[in-house]
C-alpha cells in the first residue's frame, strides 16, 4: 500500500468543514476486576489536528496512559472494555477489525514510551528494529528498509548513522534510545504520534534536546502529537492546548497559556501550585491534601472534592459534574468555576 | 565550596573534605581491576546545623554516591567525614553504629527500604528497642506519636508497607528515621516516586520537622526546581565534581558555570507563553539542532597502574 | 566472538581431564579385579599376575591414568581386554546408532514442545494451555523405558506398522527404513526433552511478553506472529537452549535405556556390556565419550547465547 503521508504542506489546522487529525469522544475502558468490571476512563473527549500538540496531563491512576492506549487499540481484548468513538481522520477505530487496526499502528500513528531503552529489544540492531517496521508497511526490499532506517536515524540527530545502525540498544544511552524509538515511529511518516511521558526517565539537559527535536520533527512532519505527562513544565514548553485528567475523567481543557495563567478547575490549580519551579525557594509548598483516590475507589459527586480546598457540602459531594463549556476552547468540570478566581502563573512570576 | 556564615555551634554538622571514590568498572579472568571509574573526585562541603544542603545532578553525576560516603555505607578512597564533631572515616564499627543513630538516610523507593514481612509498627520501633530500650506499652506510644507526626492514624501501626500508597510509605520511613532522634537526615530522591500533588506534602513534612527539631539535611536529587524551592545551599555536581554552589536562589538566577548555565537553561519552565506558534516552530525547525553528544559522560576510565589514589 | 569461543573451549579441557580421572578411580575402587576376568577363573597366581604386568595393570594409578589419557589425545583409546578391538572402532561402530537415535529425538522435542510452549504462553489460562501443562507433566513423570514400552506395544505389536526392534544405517537400508526403526525408540526418549522444552518455552516466553519491546512492537503494527515468533521468541530463547544443553546428558542416559528396551546395538548397549565385563578402557573410552559429546553440546549452546544475546558478545 503506497501511503506517502507528506500531504497538506503547511498543515493549516482547524480548516472548517475538515474533521480534526484525532477525534476522541466519549471514550470509556474498563478493566476486569475479579469477577467484575472496574471503570478507568470514563467518558473522555477530545480533539487534536495536524501541527498541533495536546498535552495529556494527570497523575498516576488519572487514565492518561489507558486513555492512550486505547486510542492505539493496543489494551488486552480479553480483560478489557472500550466504548465511545476513536475516529483518525474520520476513520472509526473503536470497533475496526483487529487486522485492520494493526496495519494502522505504526503507519499512520506512531507511539514512543516512558522507557526507551526497554521499549527496544535487546536482540536486534536498531536498523533492524526501524526497518523492519519500513518492510512491514510500506513494502519496502530489505535493501530500501535498511536504507530508510539509516535515514532515519540521521534525522532524528544521531551521529554516523550508517555505522551505529548495526549497534545494539545496549551501545546507546537513554537519550539517544529515545531518539531511536522516535526514528521507529516516524519511519512511515505518520499522522499522529502519542508520546507517553517520553522523557520522564531522562536527564533534565537530554529532556531539553528530545523536547528541541520532536517540536522540529513536528513541524517537518505536520504531526499531531498526543503529549502525555504529568510535568506541567513540559507542558508549558510543548502543549498548545491541554486536557487535564483525574480520576479516570477530563477536569479541564484550555489552550496552553489559558490553563496556566487562568485555570478553572481547583485540580489544576492546584498541580500548579504544587509545581516546585513555579514557587521558588519557599518556606513551605503549596499542596493539595490527601492522595490520588485509587481506580474503583472515587468519591461520589466531584471526584475531586475530598481533596479540594473550595469544595462545598451538599453541592459537590452529590451529583456528578460534568463538563462544562467556558470561554473559547475552554471546558472545566467544577460547578463553582465561576465564582471561583483561582490563582495561576505569571508570564514573569 | 558553599561557606555559610554560622552563628549557630561553633563546628558545623557535617564538614566533608575532598571525599573521593572510584569503583571497578573491568576486572581480568583473575578478579583484579583492570579499570575504575572514578565517582566522587574531590568533593568538599559543609552543613551548618539545622540548615539543607541541596546537591543537584544527573545519572552519574556522583550525587547519591556522595551521601553513601558521609553515612559510611561505602568506604571512601581518600578524604575525611567531620560530623558532630567526630571522624566518620576512623570510627570503630561500635563507634560507628552510636554515631549513624543520630545520621538516618531515606531513599526514592520507600517500599524497597521496608522490610515488607514487617507491620509498619514493628519497623518503626526497632530503632527505638535498640537505640532507647524502649519496650512494651512506652514503645507503642511513641510509635503512635512518630506516626502521628507525620501526619498517618494509629491504625498504620498494624499494618503492612504493601497496604500503602508511595507516599503514605515515605512518611513511614520519615517516621523510622525519626526514631532514632537525628541530627541529619541524608535524603536521596525522597519525592521522585511521588505524584506531583503528593511530593509537595512530603517535603512540606521534611520542612516542618526541621523547624521543630533543627534537623539537617543532606538532600540530593536530580530535579533542580525541587532544589531551589526546598534547599538553602545548593551544590551542582558534574562527573563526580561540585562545578559550582551557592544559596539556590543566587545559583539559579545568576549561574557561573557552564554546565550550570546549561542545566539551569534546560529545566522546563511552568509560564505562559513558552511555547511557540506552529508558525514559529516551523521556521526554527530549518536550523537543525545540535546532535546529542555520541559520548555521555567523558571518559573517565583510566588504566590502573599500581595502586589507585 | 572469537575470544568468547577460546575461552569456552579452553575452559571445557580441565572438565575433560577431571571425568576421565574421575571414572579412572571409581574403576579402580570397584571389588573385582580385571586381571582375575580376564585370566579366567582357574588361572594359576602366575598367570594372573602375568595379565596384570600384560595389562599394565601394577602400575601406580596416576601412571595409568597419564598413559592413557596422552594416548586418548592422540586419538588411541586402547584396546577391548575382552574382544581385542579397538576402543576407538567399537565407539565409531556404535556412535552413529546413538547420534542417530538423540538427533532424532531432539528434533522432534524441539519440533513439538517449543511451539506447544509458545501456544500455551500467548494463551495462559486457556485449555490449550491446560492440556499442555497436563501432557507435560504426564511426559516427565513416565521413565523413558516405560514410554517406550507402551510404544511397542500399540504401535510394534497391535498396529504392526512400525517395527520393534533393531536398527539398519542409511547406507544399508535407505532413509525411510532407517527412519522407521528410529520413530518409536525417538519418541520415548524425545517425551521427557520435549515436555521440558514445552514448560521453559512458555515460562521463558510469557515472560518476554510482558516486556516493554513487546508493547512497541505491537505499537508499530507488527503482525501477531512476528510479535511473538521474532521479538518474544529471540529473548526467549536463552533460557531454553540452556535447558536443551542441560538435557544432552540426560538424553544420553535415556538413549540408553531406550536402546536396550528395543535391542539396538548401540552406544548404550556397548557401555552396559563394558560394565558388565568390566572392560575398563571400554568404559574409559565410552564416558571419555560422552562427555565430549555433553561438552560440545554445551559449547553449542554458548555460542547460540552469544547470538541471541548482544550484550554476552561485547563482554
Amino acid at each position: 500500500m503506497a501511503v506517502d503521508a507528506t500531504a497538506a504542506p503547511g498543515g493549516a489546522p482547524n480548516v472548517p468543514g475538515r474533521a480534526p487529525l484525532l477525534e476522541v469522544d466519549g471514550l470509556t475502558v474498563e478493566f476486569r476486576s475479579g469477577a467484575g468490571r472496574v471503570r478507568v476512563v470514563d467518558d473522555v473527549r477530545f480533539t487534536l489536528d495536524r501541527g498541533r500538540t495536546l498535552g495529556l496531563v494527570g497523575e498516576s491512576g488519572s487514565g492518561k496512559t489507558v486513555t492512550s492506549l486505547a486510542v492505539m487499540g493496543l489494551l488486552p481484548p480479553r480483560s478489557s472494555w472500550v466504548e465511545g468513538s476513536v475516529r483518525l481522520d474520520g476513520q472509526e477505530l473503536v470497533d475496526a477489525a483487529g487486522a485492520e487496526l494493526t496495519d494502522l499502528r505504526g503507519r499512520d500513528i506512531g507511539m514512543i514510551f516512558q522507557e526507551p531503552r526497554r521499549s527496544l529489544n535487546p536482540a536486534f540492531t536498531v536498523g533492524e528494529q526501524i526497518a523492519e517496521i519500513a518492510r512491514r508497511h510500506l513494502g519496502l526490499s530489505r535493501k530500501d528498509a535498511w536504507d530508510r532506517a539509516v535515514e532515519m536515524l540521521d534525522t532524528v540527530n544521531i551521529a554516523d548513522a550508517a555505522r551505529r545502525a548495526r549497534h545494539y540498544p545496549h551501545e546507546f544511552s537513554g537519550g539517544m534510545c529515545q531518539r531511536v524509538m522516535l526514528a521507529g515511529a516516524l519511519v512511515c511518516r505518520p499522522k499522529l504520534l502519542i508520546a507517553d511521558e517520553p522523557t520522564t526517565a531522562l536527564d533534565v539537559t537530554v529532556q531539553a534536546r528530545m523536547l528541541r527535536l520532536m517540536n522540529e520533527l513536528q513541524a517537518e512532519f505536520d504531526l499531531g502529537i498526543l503529549f502525555i505527562t504529568h510535568d506541567l513544565g513540559v507542558v508549558a514548553e510543548m502543549a498548545d492546548d491541554v486536557a487535564v485528567m483525574y480520576a479516570g475523567e477530563l477536569v479541564e481543557q484550555a489552550p496552553v497559556d489559558d490553563l496556566l495563567s487562568r485555570p478553572e478547575h481547583p485540580y489544576t490549580a492546584g498541580l500548579l501550585g504544587s509545581s516546585p519551579d513555579v514557587q521558588g525557594h519557599v518556606e513551605r509548598l503549596r499542596s493539595i491534601p490527601g492522595s490520588v483516590p485509587a481506580v474503583g475507589a472515587w468519591p461520589a459527586g466531584c471526584r475531586f472534592h475530598t481533596r479540594c480546598e473550595h469544595a462545598r457540602p451538599g453541592t459537590c459531594d452529590t451529583d456528578p459534574v460534568a463538563l462544562a463549556d467556558g470561554g473559547p476552547g475552554r471546558r472545566a468540570r467544577c460547578v463553582r468555576s465561576g465564582e471561583l478566581h483561582l490563582e495561576g502563573v505569571g508570564v514573569d512570576a | 565550596m558553599p561557606e555559610t556564615t554560622d552563628t549557630g555551634p561553633a563546628e558545623p554538622l557535617l564538614e566533608v573534605t575532598d571525599l573521593r571514590k572510584s569503583f571497578v568498572t573491568k576486572r581480568d579472568v583473575f578478579g583484579r581491576a583492570v579499570a575504575r571509574e572514578d565517582a566522587v573526585r574531590g568533593v568538599s562541603f559543609t552543613l551548618p546545623h539545622g540548615r539543607t544542603l541541596g546537591i543537584v545532578g544527573e545519572t552519574g553525576a556522583g550525587k547519591s554516591t556522595v551521601g553513601r560516603l558521609v553515612l559510611r555505607l561505602a568506604e571512601p578512597d581518600a578524604g575525611s567525614v567531620r560530623l558532630l564533631g567526630a571522624d566518620v572515616l576512623s570510627l570503630s564499627r561500635r563507634d560507628l553504629r552510636r554515631l549513624r543513630r543520630r545520621a538516618q538516610m531515606i531513599f526514592q523507593d520507600p517500599f524497597a527500604s521496608l522490610d515488607p514481612r514487617m507491620l509498619v509498627g514493628q519497623t518503626i520501633g526497632e530503632p527505638l528497642l535498640l537505640h532507647a530500650g524502649l519496650k512494651g506499652a512506652a514503645r507503642t506510644a511513641r510509635v503512635v506519636e512518630l506516626l502521628g507526626r507525620v501526619g498517618l492514624p494509629a491504625g498504620t501501626a498494624d499494618r503492612y508497607p504493601h497496604e500503602f500508597s508511595g507516599g503514605q510509605l515515605q512518611r513511614v520511613a520519615i517516621a523510622r528515621a525519626l526514631a532514632s532522634e537525628p541530627d541529619l537526615i541524608v535524603c536521596d530522591e525522597p519525592v521522585a516516586a511521588l505524584d506531583v500533588s503528593v511530593q509537595a506534602q512530603v517535603l512540606n513534612l521534611l520542612l516542618d520537622l526541621q523547624a521543630e527539631r533543627g534537623l539537617s539535611y543532606l538532600f540530593i536529587s536530580h530535579d533542580l526546581s525541587l532544589v531551589r524551592s526546598f534547599a538553602h545551599e545548593v551544590a551542582v555536581m558534574n562527573h563526580g565534581e561540585i562545578v559550582e554552589s551557592g544559596p539556590g536562589s543566587e545559583l539559579f538566577g545568576h549561574p557561573q558555570h557552564p554546565y550550570t548555565k546549561e542545566l539551569v537553561s534546560a529545566i522546563p519552565v511552568t509560564r505562559p507563553g513558552r511555547r511557540r506558534s506552529a508558525a514559529v516552530r516551523r521556521a526554527a525547525a530549518s536550523i537543525p539542532a545540535a546532535p546529542e553528544p555520541p559520548v555521555v559522560r567523558p571518559v573517565l576510565s583510566h588504566v590502573l597502574e599500581g595502586d589507585p589514589s | 566472538m572469537l575470544r568468547f569461543m577460546a575461552q569456552r573451549v579452553l575452559m571445557a579441557v580441565p572438565v575433560i581431564v577431571l571425568v576421565s580421572l574421575f571414572v579412572f578411580l571409581l574403576l579402580d575402587l570397584l571389588p573385582g579385579d580385571a586381571a582375575v576376568a580376564i585370566a579366567g577363573e582357574n588361572a594359576t597366581p602366575e598367570q594372573i599376575a602375568d595379565t596384570r604386568e600384560r595389562l599394565g595393570l601394577d602400575l601406580p594409578l596416576l601412571e595409568r591414568f597419564w598413559d592413557w589419557f596422552t594416548a586418548a589425545l592422540h586419538g588411541d583409546l586402547g584396546t577391548s581386554l575382552y574382544t581385542g578391538q579397538s576402543v576407538g572402532g567399537a565407539v565409531a561402530e556404535r556412535l552413529p546408532v546413538t547420534a542417530s537415535l538423540a538427533v532424532v529425538a531432539l528434533l522432534m522435542a524441539v519440533a513439538v514442545g517449543v511451539p506447544l510452549g509458545a501456544l500455551a504462553a500467548t494463551r495462559p489460562g486457556s485449555r490449550v494451555d491446560r492440556v499442555v501443562g497436563v501432557a507435560g507433566s504426564l511426559a516427565m513423570a513416565l521413565p523413558p523405558f516405560v514410554i517406550a514400552l507402551v510404544l511397542v506395544v500399540v504401535f510394534a505389536i497391535r498396529l504392526a506398522v512400525l517395527p520393534a526392534t533393531g536398527y539398519e544405517s542409511i547406507a544399508d537400508g535407505g532413509v525411510g527404513v532407517w527412519l522407521s526403526h528410529l520413530l518409536l525408540p525417538a519418541v520415548a526418549v524425545a517425551a521427557l526433552l520435549g515436555a521440558e522444552l514445552a514448560r521453559q518455552t512458555r515460562g521463558a516466553l510469557l515472560d518476554a511478553l510482558s516486556q516493554s519491546y513487546v508493547r512497541t512492537a505491537r505499537a508499530r503494527g507488527l503482525k501477531p506472529l512476528s510479535v511473538v515468533g521474532k521479538h518474544a521468541l529471540k529473548n526467549a530463547a536463552a533460557p531454553v537452549v540452556t535447558v536443551l544443553a542441560l538435557q544432552a546428558g540426560h538424553v544420553l542416559g535415556a538413549a540408553v535405556t531406550v536402546e536396550f528396551v528395543f535391542a539396538m546395538p548401540g552406544f548404550g548397549s556397548l557401555a552396559v556390556d563394558a560394565v558388565n565385563q568390566r572392560d575398563v578402557p571400554m568404559i574409559q573410552g565410552v564416558v571419555f565419550t560422552s562427555a565430549l559429546v555433553v561438552l560440545v553440546a554445551n559449547l553449542l549452546a554458548d555460542l547460540a547465547y552469544g547470538y541471541l544475546n548482544p550484550k554476552l558478545r561485547a563482554g
